[in-house]
């Protein structure tokens, strides 16, 4: 252990395992190969110890490990320990855990886990979070061991009791039975408890799964998500809880000079007026009245970042890629004579926007500081940041500090912050009031949209050569943007400069490009800048695979082939490309007016490809009619959940390619709400047609890698269609003609 | 005072006329399964029925509200309310599950005016319903489901 700050939240990486700190984000993602070692170190652990810090464990329940729990009422809780975001890690979790235990998915009851990084760590980070796209990945040994510990258990029990050999027990669906013997898994729960922990158990072979990769295994949580019973922090019920809006910076660094509260206090139901760090807290009642506190609130503010302003970030990007003095992403000393020489060259730049998250459920957390202590409710995405920071904001130990970690409604990535903007606000409230009473931070959809934490907006410059045959011979690459990872704990792992979740998807490249160089640069500005739905992949992709389209049809090839000759040492990527070709029929013609385009890309160790069939409105707007996806994220824990991701990372992506654009003017932001932030609606949604990669390969994410080829595919297909390159989204305003 | 009938069951509350029944239901009621998207009738996460009709309880006064009949997600039980649910789980619909309650409000009203609708009259009807997961694929699917389960 290394504490370099214990208060601040750059410690949490370095403080977790000095195996990992100083790492880049990607290496993070990349390094589970500690996975078994560290879990042996986990199930090693003192079983006792462990159903201490796994909260209330009912008298005569047995608790063999941090994920499983079976109380003698029968009931069995699995522990989760990845944030529920929608995309589906508690079912996969459960899943993987019932399987090995022989448990009936449908009748488990679920549990989050508190904060508690020994045990509920993220296997690929060192931390406890979730993001990248790791919740399986990084748990599917571990939640095997885990059922399967808890199997053997209950199986010895029952051997001793029935007298009957091990091998005689079968189990399902959480009943255990020998011949004439019978018994459920609460029946044997005592017994079971008093069994010594087996230093190895043996896994289910794959053939013997009855519930991994099975289509009618089914989601835990949809009975109380379609009957309005699933608790989100907006839902929290305490008695006395109070409500706070906050009245925030209107441009980004103002400063508050002075507020007079004698309105806000006047609205029956405010309670408190109260100053924080992130501006003036009007605490109420009830929602309404907050609210309306709020707006009878009177505050000055100074300008902060009033220069600001987005069409100039552009031109001072643009400037930026063509210049020199970028980090070395990759350098090829080639690249320039490979380029002069070439025999046709294409040149390129590229203008990606800031991505607010809009997240469905506007960000909110509850804080309730009593006895010398805290606790929060919230959706704790990353409970090594938030636990850490909620500690430092109350003035309390870490272990004063109680987090409830509850489902969210939708993230995207904007729950995962290293500065725990939305749990802080909470605690700085709760502090604020200074009486021991709960309550809750609630976000406006204004507030959310406009507070920043953006997908930063890029600029990306391209100059690529082929030679006489078509064949790509130089690649000279450029992209400027602010650095994600330079605010958070990870930036020791930004070396010379170079953000890896800036340039992730442009190098490294599964493509064999020779003679390539990338430069980036990573100017900073006033607006705090966050990982968005597959974080650099989502404008990389599009600037690879639009690029290599484009470089296809200079060479008069066609783009999959074009593709396919510069992935002859990448089989599963050429796999998905293959797949989705087929199924789109990729070589069969379109009826007219209709065109189809190619994207495929790797991120968080998954291969997607995409066929994106668009079609012009009679406006000249763009429509997406069908996209055709093909997926290779190794074993399939929950096939109709990785459908579903894919689907919905398809609308996600299309919402943005479409509409997605943050503008600041005067260091404001222009866009409030959904009249001006629009996103996907149903009548927009296409068709998604998605095949899975039968595979024994580990598994691999599903939350993000459907993001990144949408916007390039629908891109290629325009171009297709219409001959126009798209070099700047999002699409809206932008309008085509048919070529 | 304020009454009306929400699930079927009197209530009367003593709020400014002005507060969007979302809130009543919500902080003075503690019927949280209508949820606050957008505060401006954008988003549809609010939906409810007032005497049966789809309604976006945020941009609604309370004092509109007088004498109706409200119904919430929590108090769905007509045979369509329960054929568009068992729909939403059998096709696994939800992913954050945020949005859902108001998309089931919207489709149970689609479906009970309309038992046959076509996918333009869903276009329509669901129009207002955002869901940022972009679940619009299996909503689809699921209404269709239950009109067909409903005319079975
Ligand atoms: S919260 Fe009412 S429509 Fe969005
Ligand atoms: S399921 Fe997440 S917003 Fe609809």
């Amino acid at each position: 252990m290394r504490m370099i700050d214990p208060a601040t939240a750059a410690a949490i990486f370095a403080a977790d395992d000095s195996a990992t700190a100083g790492l880049s984000r990607r290496d993070f993602l990349k390094n589970t190969a500690a996975v078994g070692l560290v879990f042996g170190l986990q199930l090693a652990a003192n079983k006792k110890a462990a159903a201490a810090d796994v909260g209330e464990v009912a008298p005569g329940a047995f608790a063999p490990n941090a994920f499983v729990r079976i109380a003698p009422d029968n009931v069995v809780t699995l522990v989760i320990k990845h944030h529920e975001m929608g995309q589906g890690a508690t079912t996969g979790l459960a899943t993987i855990l019932a399987e090995e235990l022989d448990a009936e998915l449908a009748a488990v009851n679920i549990e989050y886990a508190p904060a508690n990084a020994a045990l509920y760590k993220n296997l690929a980070f060192g931390s406890q979070g979730t993001g990248g796209s790791t919740a399986i990945a990084n748990s599917f040994e571990q939640m095997r061991q885990a059922g399967a510990t808890a199997r053997s258990m209950l199986v010895s029990a029952a051997a001793q009791r029935w007298k009957v050999p091990a091998s005689s027990i079968g189990v399902s669906n959480g009943v255990l039975r020998s011949g004439a013997h019978r018994a459920t898994f609460g029946e044997l729960a005592v017994a079971a408890s008093q069994q010594p922990v087996p230093q190895s158990v043996t896994l289910k072979d794959p053939s013997q799964f009855k519930l991994i990769g099975k289509q009618q295994t089914r989601r835990v949580d949809s009975l109380a998500k379609c009957t309005g019973k699933a608790t989100y922090t907006i839902d929290v019920k305490l008695p006395g809880l109070l409500t706070a809006v906050i009245e925030r910076p209107p441009a980004f660094g103002a400063k508050l000079i002075s507020f007079d509260a004698r309105a806000a206090k006047a609205i029956k139901g405010v309670t408190d007026v109260v100053q924080v760090a992130e501006g003036v807290a009007v605490v109420a009642t009830g929602m309404w009245p907050a609210i309306q506190g709020r707006r009878a609130l009177k505050v000055q503010w100074d300008g902060g970042a009033s220069g600001l302003n987005t069409a100039a970030l552009y031109q001072d990007y643009r400037q930026r890629a063509a210049g020199a003095g970028g980090a070395t992403v990759t350098r090829d000393p080639q690249t320039a004579a490979a380029l002069a020489s070439a025999a046709s060259r294409v040149e390129a730049v590229y203008e990606f926007p800031y991505l607010a998250h809009a997240p469905m459920e506007p960000l909110n957390c509850v804080a309730w500081l009593h006895d010398g202590m805290l606790e929060t409710w919230g959706a704790h995405q990353f409970p090594a940041f938030d636990h850490a920071l909620a500690a430092k904001a109350a003035g309390l130990p870490m272990d004063k500090v109680k987090l409830h970690s509850l489902i969210s409604g939708g993230s995207f990535g904007r729950r995962a912050n290293a500065a725990s903007d939305f749990v802080v606000e909470a605690v700085n409230v709760a502090k604020a009031i200074g009486r021991p009473v709960p309550v809750r931070v609630q976000r406006t959809r204004e507030d959310d949209m406009r507070a920043g934490w953006y997908r930063p907006l890029y600029v990306h410059a391209v100059k690529a050569g082929l030679d006489a045959q078509g064949d790509v011979v130089g690649w000279q690459h450029a992209i400027v943007g602010q650095s994600i990872m330079a605010a958070t704990p990870m930036a020791a792992g930004i070396k010379d400069g170079n953000d890896s979740s800036s340039t992730e998807g442009v190098w490294p490249t599964p493509y064999k490009i020779p003679a390539m160089t990338a430069e980036l640069h990573s100017p900073t500005q006033a607006v705090p800048p966050l990982w968005w739905r597959s974080v650099g992949h989502t404008h990389t992709a599009f600037v690879m695979e639009t690029m290599l389209d484009e470089l296809a049809h200079a060479a008069r090839q066609d783009p999959v082939a074009f593709r396919l000759k510069l992935l002859k040492d990448q089989p599963r990527l050429a796999g998905v490309i293959r797949m989705a070709a087929d199924k789109a029929g990729w070589s069969s013609p379109m009826p007219a007016g209709k065109a189809r385009g190619f994207a495929s890309h790797y991120s968080f160790d998954t291969y997607v490809a995409q066929v994106a069939e668009v079609s012009l409105k009679p406006d000249g707007s763009v429509r997406v009619e069908r996209v055709v996806v093909a997926v290779d994220c190794g074993v399939s824990v929950n096939p109709d959940q990785i459908v579903a991701q894919m689907e919905g990372g398809v609308g996600f992506a299309l919402a943005a390619a479409l509409y997605g654009q943050i503008d600041i003017a005067k260091g404001t932001v222009t866009q409030s709400n959904f009249h001006d932030y629009r996103v996907l609606r149903i009548d927009e949604m296409p068709k998604v047609d998605v095949h899975i990669v039968n595979s024994t390969q580990a598994p691999t994410g599903v939350g993000e890698p459907g993001v990144p080829p949408l916007a390039p595919a629908v891109a290629n297909a325009i171009a297709s269609l219409t001959g126009h390159r798209v070099r700047r989204l999002p699409l809206a305003g932008q309008t085509f003609t048919r070529a | 005072m304020l009454e009306f009938k929400v699930n079927s069951q009197s209530q009367s509350v003593d709020v400014d006329p002005t507060t969007p029944l979302l809130w009543v239901l919500r902080d003075n009621l503690g019927l949280t399964g209508t949820k606050f998207g957008c505060g401006m009738a954008q988003c549809g996460a609010c939906t409810v029925h007032m005497d049966g009709m789809p309604m976006r309880s945020c941009s609604l006064p309370v004092s509109v509200v007088a004498g109706k009949q409200i119904t919430t997600i929590e108090g769905l039980q007509s045979k369509t309310a329960q054929a568009v649910q068992k729909a939403w789980v059998d096709l696994d619909v939800v992913q954050c599950g945020y949005c859902q309650s108001g998309q089931i409000m919207s489709a149970v009203a689609l479906l009970e005016s309309k038992p046959k609708p076509s996918d333009e009259d869903i276009d329509q009807a669901m129009g207002g319903n955002i869901c940022r997961c972009a679940t619009y694929v299996r909503i689809r699917a699921a209404i269709h489901a239950a009109a067909a389960q409903l005319s079975a």
